[in-house]
């Protein structure tokens, strides 16, 4: 099976601390790969690194190693030709535009393409995947809820016309209902478009039910990687993030 | 006499309003209030009537030209003074307008002599037309309601409906949020320069035509223009139009009644504004929820 994206070695550092220690990691076309990991254990941190949106001062971010995309590398580029090479990216916390309209907020998502035949078509596509938002469209984004916010942020990458899409903890601050019908959203995605995904989540139970491959981050590195039926028995991943011995499901 | 009075505040406050968008533009943009606005406009004020008044060159061609050197100063000054000092404190960034405004003011006064040059429109201050009974207004103000009335319908559309207008918006609401989503961060700053600079500019030749051109001219509409921004919320562009036209009202029926106290009006309504109402009258601000 052929990476879509690959990290090789990578090197991230905040200052003087080394927030990615050599970290790893191959994401497959049309797979759904997830990346596991506790708080502060590096993993927003990989996605601001694929996205070059980490600004250190003085140097740029990734130190050492190196990043490809669709066999390219991507570590150098800038974070508007990275879109542009097909990355989507949908921020921890949903960094929506509080006063702009939802669907102008949908409209930004399609900032580097051109096009209005197009993109008016992608908009009524986006709206077919979110009725919700189709209803909210005039409303200022920022008095959406939680939910439908992360609605929009899903939205707003998705205008992109991504190849990869990237999620970074989806299910924060959402009712585990409304976090089943996020992955549904995503798990659709990627069925019907065919899109690549890659879901960063603290939230075991329902990552490695929808993942087809995961990764295990811990302290800036891959500590563990495989399909989540092998992770599921591993008895480290099941003490520590399933939080019981039992093989009962959710 | 009474309306002749509010007339011309309209007219003055209409100039205080068109002057303040400009510094509503990068205030919105980047949080920053631009203290060199005053002396970028005074310097490109200057350009025009240096090929004016030197070269002979005719009005429009002058005018478009120099609305062009403002585009061009609005986007070099931020490139490289502010760019490099991007990842400094807001306040660090007011210090540097500030710098910027004394270097243009010192060039200027440089350049072309600290004397009162005469500075002139198309459109005169004195050619009047008679409404009704002693109401007259001139064709100075006529030109000016048509400009700002332009310019307000064009920002409108061009913040509502155009794609750089929009990413404008979206900058200055969630700067990381716009870079992920593809928005060149660094030529939205270069377009609100320019934007900023070029409006400026157009109000400043109207102050220039109703008094003179010398390197301080601009700085007392500034402080008017900065109060009118703060009154209306210096978010909003209808929002200063609207302070401005207050504000110019108001000290031209105020300087009637007690002419000696004329000046301080703009400066009383700076210091209750802030005291009272800090974001502004007309501004309605989302609040971030956690």
């Amino acid at each position: 099976m052929k990476a879509l994206l690959k990290l090789s070695g990578i090197e991230t550092w905040h200052g003087s601390i080394c927030a990615l220690k050599h970290v790893s990691l191959e994401v497959f076309q049309g797979q759904i790969a997830v990346l596991l990991g506790p708080n502060g254990a590096g993993k927003t941190t990989v996605l601001k690194t694929v996205m070059r949106s980490l600004y250190d001062q003085k140097r740029a971010q990734p130190e050492k190693g190196s990043i490809e995309f669709e066999g390219k590398r991507i570590d150098r580029l800038k974070t508007g030709e990275i879109v542009r090479r097909g990355i989507g990216c949908v921020p921890e916390g949903r960094e929506i535009f509080p006063e702009l309209t939802v669907r102008e907020n949908i409209l930004m998502g399609a900032y580097t393409r051109r096009g209005g035949k197009d993109i008016r078509a992608d908009i009524e596509t986006v709206y077919r995947y979110f009725p919700i938002l189709r209803e909210r469209k005039d409303r200022q984004a920022g008095y959406l809820s939680g939910g439908e916010q992360q609605l929009l942020a899903i939205a707003r990458a998705l205008m992109g016309r991504p190849k990869l899409l990237m999620l970074d903890e989806p299910s924060l601050g959402l009712s585990p209902m409304m976090t089943r019908e996020i992955f549904e959203i995503i798990r659709s995605i990627n069925l019907q478009e065919g899109m690549t995904v890659l879901v960063i989540e603290q939230n075991a139970n329902i990552a490695l039910q929808y993942a087809h491959y995961v990764f295990l981050l811990e302290n800036g590195r891959v500590v563990h990687a495989g399909k989540p039926e092998v992770m599921k028995r591993d008895k480290r991943v099941r003490e520590a993030y399933l939080g019981s011995s039992d093989n009962s499901s959710p | 006499m009474i309306a002749q009075l509010i007339l011309e505040g309209i007219a003055t406050g209409a100039c205080y309003g068109l002057f303040a968008i400009a510094f509503v533009i990068i205030y919105k943009t980047s949080d920053v209030v631009n203290f060199s606005q005053a002396e970028m406009a005074m310097f490109c004020t200057y350009f025009m009537y240096h090929i004016l008044s030197l070269y002979h060159v005719p009005f429009w061609i002058s005018f478009l030209a120099t609305l062009g050197f403002a585009a061009f100063l609005g986007i070099m000054l931020e490139y490289v003074f502010l760019r490099p000092a991007r990842h400094s404190s807001t306040i660090g960034l007011i210090g540097i307008t500030l710098g910027i405004e004394i270097i243009l003011m010192g060039l200027a006064g440089w350049k072309w002599g600290a004397e009162q040059k005469e500075f002139v429109l198309p459109v005169s201050y004195s050619s009047t037309h008679t409404i009704f009974g002693d109401t007259f207004i001139s064709d100075w103000a006529i030109a000016l309601f048509v400009t700002t009335a332009c310019v307000m319908t064009a920002l409108y559309f061009f913040f509502k409906y155009t794609k750089p207008g929009i990413a404008m918006r979206a900058v200055q609401q969630n700067m990381y949020a716009a870079r992920i989503v593809g928005v060149n961060t660094g030529a939205i700053f270069s377009l609100a320069w320019a934007m900023s600079s070029v409006i400026g500019t157009i109000a400043a030749m109207f102050f220039a035509a109703a008094s003179t051109l010398d390197p301080q001219f601009m700085m007392t509409p500034f402080v008017r223009a900065f109060a009118a921004a703060v009154l209306g919320g210096i978010q909003s562009i209808p929002g200063v139009i609207l302070g401005g036209l207050i504000l110019g009202v108001a000290e031209n029926v105020f300087g009637y009644v007690w002419p000696d106290s004329k000046p301080i009006v703009a400066l009383i309504v700076i210091v209750l504004v802030l005291c009272f109402r800090p974001s502004g009258l007309f501004v309605r601000h989302y609040i971030k929820k956690v």
